[in-house]
């Protein structure tokens, strides 16, 4: 790709001791889209406020252009941001927020003050109201806009300065799902159609999968992987990543020699080697490389423990030997039945064993893990319910 | 709004309606009529004697409220910038006078102002009228300053100086952090920040602060009569001499009461329509 923008070199960050990024090294290229992906706490938007100039790292640099920024405050620096909740300013109306950052003086390379012409600041307004499809609302009041709306002014109003970096902080966080992935696709438009590097950061794995060229999944303040979404997906490095990024089943396993992988005491062809001999492995199965077959061709044989519908394959739930796996399939199979499963050697991906192993990719409290996932559906709708309150 | 509990308002709808609207009927009638019971306009037909008073309150009140913003408006800045030890201290600073009596206060002002009063005694005590005089070969032996206009505004500020700033305060405090933040990541520096967010959006707290200050100091009557003496006789003291002093005419005294009133409504009327925008004004 091509060349070397931003550069976060063993970033450190404690607040009152406590340690919320360590040890970050992170470089970041030209015109890249970047996510920072991870649960929430585990420093993403904090190295976000690093790269805005909010944040100064407790030890580490920072480089931009391969000039260190550490103590560069974020009016000087050549980001903009879009922030979590928008902050649009209230008092002024959609074409005045967007407008906000031209108006103020500039600096040019020698060092000299000046101001931009309203004509160049109209220009360059009305030209990003058309990138953000916001045409004939500038005259708007913000509270008259709607979270898409808003969305779109903020992003606006950032690169209308035009950033070599614009730095996103869970940007859709705040929109409902159809909407998401209208402005996952803008996003990604913009992006292109700039030529700018953006950073964005996202806890939503779909999301980073479908708009980055590389993904950095964050845990604990730690970078955990640095790839391509389909590194991320295909080669996930701990179990954190492939839990974190899609459905997998992880296994406890032994690499019997190269390309060769013991599961419940049965070899299995894998595509991975270096592993030293007999060295105990994760091994993840992700649920759509399982095929089903009668259970006498069956590499594992099992029992189906629940079934659920999941429109275009169906989530099936398989008891092999005690340890629950998840499958998806476009075959129905009944609760109770035998089914046998079949693995091709791709489909399996062997690990190192890291202090994630174990804590992940069982699927045996899979109902409880449902009531949990309808538990934070309710969450939005009672946030939303006290912003109600509040206006 | 239709709502179960809205009788719970009632005890409150009754006494507005008591203590409130009804006097408030009874001015407007006895403005419009005379003391035999007919309706005249006579009333406000002599408001033109008392130009000079109405002019004076209005001014003492409005240099009392720009003084009061001025010495206000840092302060609320500043204690909403600091940190919550610092808020706590300025808060009690601000409130403590407030918790004494304030007619003890002003007489506290008039025992320092007096002619030989705290202030002109320490000033004798230091030399330095023996000083002027000796410079200026003057022979002053104290300082006018009661029954003063600068008193009386002096007196304003004092009293209701915590008015402007708890409002202000209060919006300040409760700006979104990540405004400031936008604004200093779109290019501002601290300054700009200020003048481009901060104080546009803490507008509304200004706002209910001159009221706060501008409306009491215009119809103050305690603070003129204690430490403006007669000379500096303000529409309060007009309006308390109808009622109550020689002069008694509650229908003239009612028919000022309205003018006054008018006045300040069309005022805050005009600042208001200022602050359009700013939805959430902050009323206290």
């Amino acid at each position: 790709m091509s060349k070397e923008l931003i550069r976060l070199s063993n970033c450190t960050m404690a607040f009152d001791g406590e340690v919320v990024l360590d040890g970050i090294n992170l470089y970041i290229n030209d015109k890249e889209f970047l996510t920072l992906l991870g649960p929430s706490g585990c420093g993403k938007t904090t190295t976000l406020r690093i790269i805005g100039g909010f944040q100064t790292p407790t030890s580490g640099d920072v480089f931009f252009d391969g000039v260190r920024i550490n103590s560069v405050p974020p009016h000087k620096r050549a980001v903009n941001t879009v922030f979590q909740k928008y902050a649009l300013f209230p008092h002024l109306n959609v074409y005045e927020n967007i407008a906000f950052g031209l108006r103020l003086a500039k600096t040019d390379k020698d060092g000299k003050r000046y101001k931009l012409s309203e004509k160049e600041i109209d220009q360059r307004v009305m030209e990003m109201l058309e990138v953000v499809n916001l045409r004939g609302f500038e005259k708007r009041h913000i509270s008259q806009l709607s979270g898409g709306q808003q969305q779109r002014v903020a992003i606006a109003r950032a690169l209308v300065n035009r950033p070599k970096v614009l730095l996103l902080d869970e940007p859709l966080g705040a929109l409902d799902l159809k909407l998401r992935k209208d402005m996952q696709n803008e996003l990604k438009r913009i992006q292109q159609a700039m030529e700018i590097t953006f950073i964005y950061v996202t806890h939503d794995q779909e999301e980073a999968l479908a708009m980055s060229d590389t993904v950095v999944v964050m845990d604990a303040g730690k970078i955990q992987q640095i790839g391509t979404p389909e590194d991320i997906y295909n080669e996930p490095k701990n179990a954190f990543v492939a839990d974190f990024i899609g459905e997998s089943n992880i296994l406890d396993g032994i690499m019997r020699e190269d390309g060769v992988v013991e599961i419940f005491n049965r070899k299995f062809k894998c595509l991975d080697s270096g592993f030293e001999k007999d060295e105990p492995v994760d091994v993840v199965i992700r649920p759509e490389d399982v095929d089903i077959v009668p259970e006498n061709e069956g590499q594992l044989k099992g029992t189906v423990t629940s079934v659920t519908f999941k429109g275009v394959h169906y989530d099936t739930i398989v008891d092999f030997y005690g340890f629950k796996w998840l499958i998806q399939t476009t075959d129905f199979c009944p609760v109770d039945s035998r089914i046998g499963i079949k693995i091709d050697p791709d489909g399996i991906h062997v690990m190192k064993k890291s202090h994630y192993s174990g804590m992940f990719g069982d699927y045996s409290s899979y109902s409880e893990e449902y009531e949990e996932i309808s538990d934070a559906s309710i969450d939005p709708e009672e946030e939303e319910q006290e912003d109600e309150n509040e206006e | 709004m239709k709502n179960k509990i809205s009788w719970l308002a009632a005890p409150y709808v009754i006494w507005m309606a008591l203590i409130v609207v009804a006097p408030i009927i009874m001015v407007v009638i006895y403005a419009f009529t005379t003391a035999q019971g007919g309706i005249t306009l006579d009333n406000f037909a002599r408001m033109g004697t008392y130009t000079v008073i109405f002019t004076r309150s209005f001014q003492l009140a409005l240099v009392a409220t720009i003084i009061c913003l001025l010495l206000g408006y840092p302060l609320a800045y500043v204690m909403a910038k600091e940190g919550p030890g610092f808020q706590r201290i300025a808060m009690v600073l601000i409130m403590l006078p407030m918790w004494v009596n304030f007619l003890l206060r002003t007489y506290a002002w008039m025992a320092i102002l007096e002619n030989n009063g705290i202030l002109n005694n320490f000033f004798e005590a230091i030399g330095l009228f023996d000083l002027i005089n000796g410079i200026f070969g003057t022979d002053l032996t104290y300082f006018r300053m009661i029954r003063t206009q600068g008193a009386v505004v002096l007196g304003m500020v004092y009293n209701y100086l915590p008015f402007m700033v708890l409002p202000i305060y209060s919006v300040i405090i409760k700006l979104d952090h990540s405004l400031l933040e936008a604004a200093r990541d779109l290019g501002a520096n601290s300054a700009l920040v200020f003048r481009k967010v901060i104080f546009p959006l803490s507008l509304p707290g200004v706002l209910s602060g001159v009221t706060m200050v501008f409306v009491p100091s215009v119809s103050t009557f305690a603070i003129s009569r204690m430490l403006g003496g007669n000379n500096q006789m303000l529409l309060g003291n007009l309006i308390e001499q109808q009622f109550l002093g020689g002069a008694y005419n509650p229908y003239l005294g009612s028919a000022i009461a309205l003018v006054m009133m008018v006045i300040v409504i069309v005022c805050m009327v005009v600042m208001n329509h200022f602050g359009e925008g700013e939805e959430q004004a902050v009323m206290l």
